[in-house]
């Protein structure tokens, strides 16, 4: 090899660089631009498919609408129940009554985990009796609930309540008594008062574990809710369904099921995004990467 | 085929210097830096039992103010509850400890402790660790602590980017910020590679000499003892088998002469 070459070699990072603009590259950048955008697609492929289908089989006659309403009856039942207003007010009313309940629920669960996690007396009184409780499924006293407080507004956030108390109170217990005992014995060694040690360390080491607690409990509300909903009520997603059925009418009935999902969805993007920024400093939620639970 | 090697050699060498300088720059002595008490530490009689296992055996130790003395001994020979006791993480089984004027009998304020890991809090960013106490101008105080260990540029960095010698000196930060009489060392820096040890050998013996505190190092390893110490204390069995002053002159190089390898071999002996 002569020093030409070597000289040669010394520009090539430029050299790549001003190659970029050649076409070769530009097909090769338009290529890799095109799997990207088939990557962000492909999840929704199989929905897409499926939903195309079953318009095929009602449109067909495959489908009966006793059985399965056509996705253009639900987008008609849609913009129906839009413009009547009945859907928002509805989905406010059940938003309303499942942030009430995860409020009450998740703040005692919280309350209760945070005290049995640090103070060992209150664990050997508390624990063994919300184990116990955390065992019974909620949904199982409903009559109980009905009898106690009529079909009002109370019971439905009642039952959500107790719902989401349970997976809230058991994260948030194991988070505090999984926090890393040398950070406890470094805070206290450099002099942090008790309500220090407890919001600087104790609390931030838990979150993690509180958060998953959330992401659960938010499954667990929904679901209480549709159940409380649809036994007794007269408004909100699981009244408007319930209704639908008396009269046969599919589409509303399926409409309501999305409303759910939607609304299901919505609440796991927005703990995400209460992780991404509370988490920031964990490892696993740097770089963009988005966390598994 | 030479030119090139000639060429990447020098390019390879260029780029050493630069990861060494980009890892670890220290700032230069200063000489009007602020100087704060060092306190001295009195143990007498001192027994600690675990069980009616005793630890440490009528220990009596007297380290004056301002010393560096490191504690030499295998494992299980009581280093560590040595130094548990003297920051007030336990208490005494009979004898007493003093720290200054004050008889320890809880956590004390003036005595700061480097853990064998950093123990930095992941949620906190570099800043937040160092100030983690809080003072009423915490946060002007930490930053010139970051700036004594050669950080000043990394404060808003979360703790889980930095390098395992960086999160040791942010730990040694946090412990200046509150301008301690005695800085207890327990092997900090046992964990480190041999480069990254012996920097952090440099930097901690020109803080110890710009603000005059007295520290004990925790240490089962001779060389280091030698290298860092005024004095060497070897802890066998619950009790003092060797106690030799480290006449070496200061700045230490890193590079041990024939006296100091010699004192390694008395030191080593006893252990």
């Amino acid at each position: 090899m002569s020093p030409p070459a070597q000289s040669e070699a010394a520009v090539l990072p430029a050299a790549a660089a001003s190659v970029a603009t050649e076409p070769a590259d530009v097909r090769r950048l338009a290529g890799a631009r095109a799997a990207a955008v088939g990557r962000a697609l492909l999840p929704w492929a199989l929905p897409l498919g499926v939903l195309a289908l079953w318009q095929a089989a009602a449109s067909l006659g495959f489908l009966s609408s006793r059985v399965l309403p056509a996705p253009s009856d639900v987008a008609v039942a849609f913009w129906r129940a839009l413009g009547d207003g009945s859907l928002l007010t509805n989905v406010a009313v059940s938003t309303r009554r499942a942030l009430i309940g995860l409020a009450i629920g998740g703040s005692i669960g919280i309350a209760l985990g945070v005290l049995n996690g640090i103070v060992r007396p209150a664990e050997t009184a508390f624990d063994s009796t919300m184990q116990m409780l955390r065992n019974v499924p909620h949904l199982a006293i409903i009559p109980l609930v009905i009898l106690w407080f009529g079909i009002d507004e109370e019971a439905k956030i009642f039952l959500v309540a107790i719902g989401v108390a349970f997976p809230i109170y058991l994260n948030t217990f194991h988070g505090i008594r999984t926090v890393d005992r040398g950070l406890v014995e470094m805070a206290r060694v450099y002099g942090l008062s008790s309500t220090a040690l407890f919001w600087r360390i104790v609390l931030p080491g838990a979150l993690p574990s509180v958060l998953v607690g959330l992401r659960y409990a938010l499954g667990i509300m929904w679901l209480t809710l549709i159940v409380a909903e649809t036994i007794s009520s007269t408004e909100g997603i699981g009244y408007m369904t319930m209704n639908a059925r008396e009269f046969l009418q599919t589409d509303v009935v399926v409409l309501g099921v999305l409303a759910y999902a939607l609304l299901g969805k919505l609440a796991d993007s927005f703990t995400r995004a209460i992780e991404r920024r509370a988490l920031a400093w964990h490892p696993a939620y740097q770089h963009g990467s988005e966390g598994t639970a | 085929m030479e030119i090139f090697a000639a060429a990447d050699a020098d390019v390879a060498a260029k780029v050493r210097a630069d990861e060494i300088r980009a890892t670890f720059t220290l700032p230069e002595p200063r000489a009007s830096a602020p100087r704060w008490k060092g306190e001295p530490i009195h143990l007498s009689a001192v027994t600690k039992s675990f069980g009616a296992r005793p630890v440490l055996r009528r220990l009596d130790l007297d380290v004056p103010a301002g010393q560096f003395l490191a504690v030499v001994g295998r494992s299980g020979g009581g280093k560590t509850t040595l130094m548990r006791l003297i920051c007030g993480l336990d208490l005494t089984t009979s004898g007493e400890v003093r720290v200054g004027e004050s008889r320890v009998t809880g956590l004390m304020p003036q005595v700061r402790l480097l853990f064998q890991d950093a123990r930095l809090a992941p949620w906190q960013r570099v800043l937040a660790n160092v100030g983690i106490a809080r003072g009423p101008h915490w946060r002007e105080e930490a930053h010139a602590a970051l700036r004594d260990v050669g950080l000043a540029d990394r404060g808003r960095d979360w703790p889980s980017v930095l390098s395992g010698g960086q999160k040791q000196r942010v730990s040694l930060a946090r412990a200046l910020v509150s301008r301690p009489g005695v800085l207890l060392l327990d092997e900090p820096f046992g964990a480190l590679d041999a480069l990254t040890r012996t920097e952090m050998h440099r930097l901690t013996e020109r803080i110890w000499t710009e603000h005059g505190f007295t520290v004990v190092l925790i240490t089962h390893d001779v060389a280091e003892a030698v290298a860092l110490a005024d004095r060497v204390v070897v802890l066998r069995q619950g009790e003092i088998a060797l106690d030799v002053p480290v006449d070496l002159p200061r700045p230490r190089t890193g590079i041990a002469s024939a006296e100091a390898l010699d004192l390694q071999r008395r030191i080593l002996a006893a252990v």
